[in-house]
């Protein structure tokens, strides 16, 4: 009940949904109004975006095991325990302050743009549409985050002060993005996944021209965490599924 | 319905103009481009429609209200289905479509190569306000009460207001 194209399909899922949810929690919180509705949008779509992924992965185990409706974006979403998710650590993180919470999407939605750009030509139809429609929403969330990282960066000496501190919190986790699970070298050789070691240099490259514009140093190497995408998670990700998977738990069989 | 009645695909088109978005209700589904195809296949209507956005939650109104419609006529066997490519773009949307949006207050998408890219901390070209048509504009946020809007506000007549952005 499980092939590379599924645990793959599930890893894009995961990762929006994870984040969809993170920034979810600011709603009604944010900074000011605009950007409380900028960051629920956001969370918005990520969640549309997971919905997909969600549908499409569902589809694929019910084929696999030959049992119609058995799996539906619900029961994948809603009641797989922490080991089962495949989002990158990342997405996981606490917000923290404003500062990290841009950043952090900052950082993903660099990743997303890169990706989804070459997912469009994908081998597998349903991952290809699901890329073309996600990447002109996704260019709206880097236009915006990547606007917010440059005032917060050169900003005043405190939102400069919290950008550096996000630096610092959140650089450990950016490098799994670019290190392949087994799952995407295998999807990726059939043409069907993107081979995310070739994001690495642009999404360098596009962090670095805003962090120069923000004023914050680019980290120089260091340790990267990773383990997210085989379901070795930080944590935090146990904290989000109990609020989460409360309300599937409790009341078995709601729908979206 | 009237079996000597031919159904025709542009006659449920027609019918599926009476079904509103409901969160821009002055749009119909036609207006606004999402329905795709109309396929006839004997007994079964099939109705083919696309998200303007990945996560809007109009979506699954929408479905019920077109389903309601085509039942309410006698169409027995509904079947509605989402595409997502190709993707949805404001250029869908008719010259018609634009005047009511215009005409109930939220400013119409313009032709969306200006807006639409990477490039930071720019307006794009000049939205017009929907109130006193002054092209002194300014954006107060790429996201607005909903997922197709973005926030404006009019330099010379005050009114903030709503501009459903190129997509």
């Amino acid at each position: 009940m499980t092939s590379p194209l599924i645990n793959y399909t599930l890893h894009l899922a995961d990762n929006a949904l994870i984040l969809g949810h993170r920034n979810s929690e600011w709603t009604g919180h944010g900074p000011v109004l605009e950007q409380d509705i900028a960051i629920s949008n956001i969370a918005l779509d990520l969640i549309g975006q997971a919905r997909n992924f969600y549908q499409y992965a569902a589809q694929l185990i019910n084929r696999s095991t030959n049992q119609p409706n058995t799996a539906t974006e619900d029961t994948v979403a809603y009641l797989r325990d922490a080991h089962d998710f495949k989002n990158c650590l990342l997405v996981e993180q606490t917000n923290g302050d404003w500062a990290k919470t841009i950043l952090k999407q900052f950082y993903f939605s660099a990743y997303q743009f890169y990706l989804f750009q070459r997912l469009r030509d994908s081998k597998d139809e349903t991952l290809a549409a699901i890329a073309e429609k996600s990447l002109k929403e996704v260019t709206y969330h880097l236009r915006w985050s990547s606007e917010w990282a440059i005032r917060l960066g050169d900003g005043t000496e405190e939102s400069h002060a919290r950008m550096t501190n996000a630096v610092d919190d959140l650089w450990m986790f950016a490098g799994e993005m670019f290190v392949a699970a087994d799952y995407e070298i295998a999807c990726a050789n059939k043409g069907e996944a993107v081979d995310v070691v070739l994001l690495k240099s642009d999404w360098l490259q596009k962090v670095k021209a805003i962090f120069n514009e923000a004023t914050l140093p680019v980290p120089q190497h260091s340790w990267m965490q990773s383990g997210g995408k085989e379901g070795r998670h930080t944590e935090h990700l146990g904290y989000i599924l109990a609020e989460m998977q409360f309300m599937q738990r409790a009341y078995p069989g709601s729908t979206w | 319905m009237n079996n000597d009645e031919k159904i025709t695909e542009k006659k449920i088109m027609e019918l599926l103009a009476q079904v509103n978005d409901p969160e821009v209700p002055v749009l119909s589904v036609i207006d606004l481009g999402i329905v795709r195809e109309v396929k006839l296949n004997g007994e079964e209507t099939e109705i083919v429609i696309t998200p303007t956005y990945s996560g809007c939650p109009a979506m699954d109104v929408i479905q019920i209200n077109i389903r309601k419609v085509l039942l309410e006529k006698g169409f027995k066997n509904v079947k509605i289905t989402n595409t997502l490519s190709p993707a949805w773009t404001t250029d869908w949307m008719s010259g018609h479509a634009k005047e009511k949006l215009k005409a109930f207050g939220i400013a119409p998408p313009t032709i969306k190569q200006q807006v639409c890219h990477t490039e930071l901390f720019h307006d794009g070209e000049a939205i017009q306000c929907p109130r006193c048509n002054s092209y002194n504009t300014r954006m107060i946020s790429r996201f607005g009460s909903t997922a197709c809007k973005a926030l404006y506000q009019c330099n010379d007549c005050r009114e903030p207001f709503d501009y459903f952005k190129c997509h």
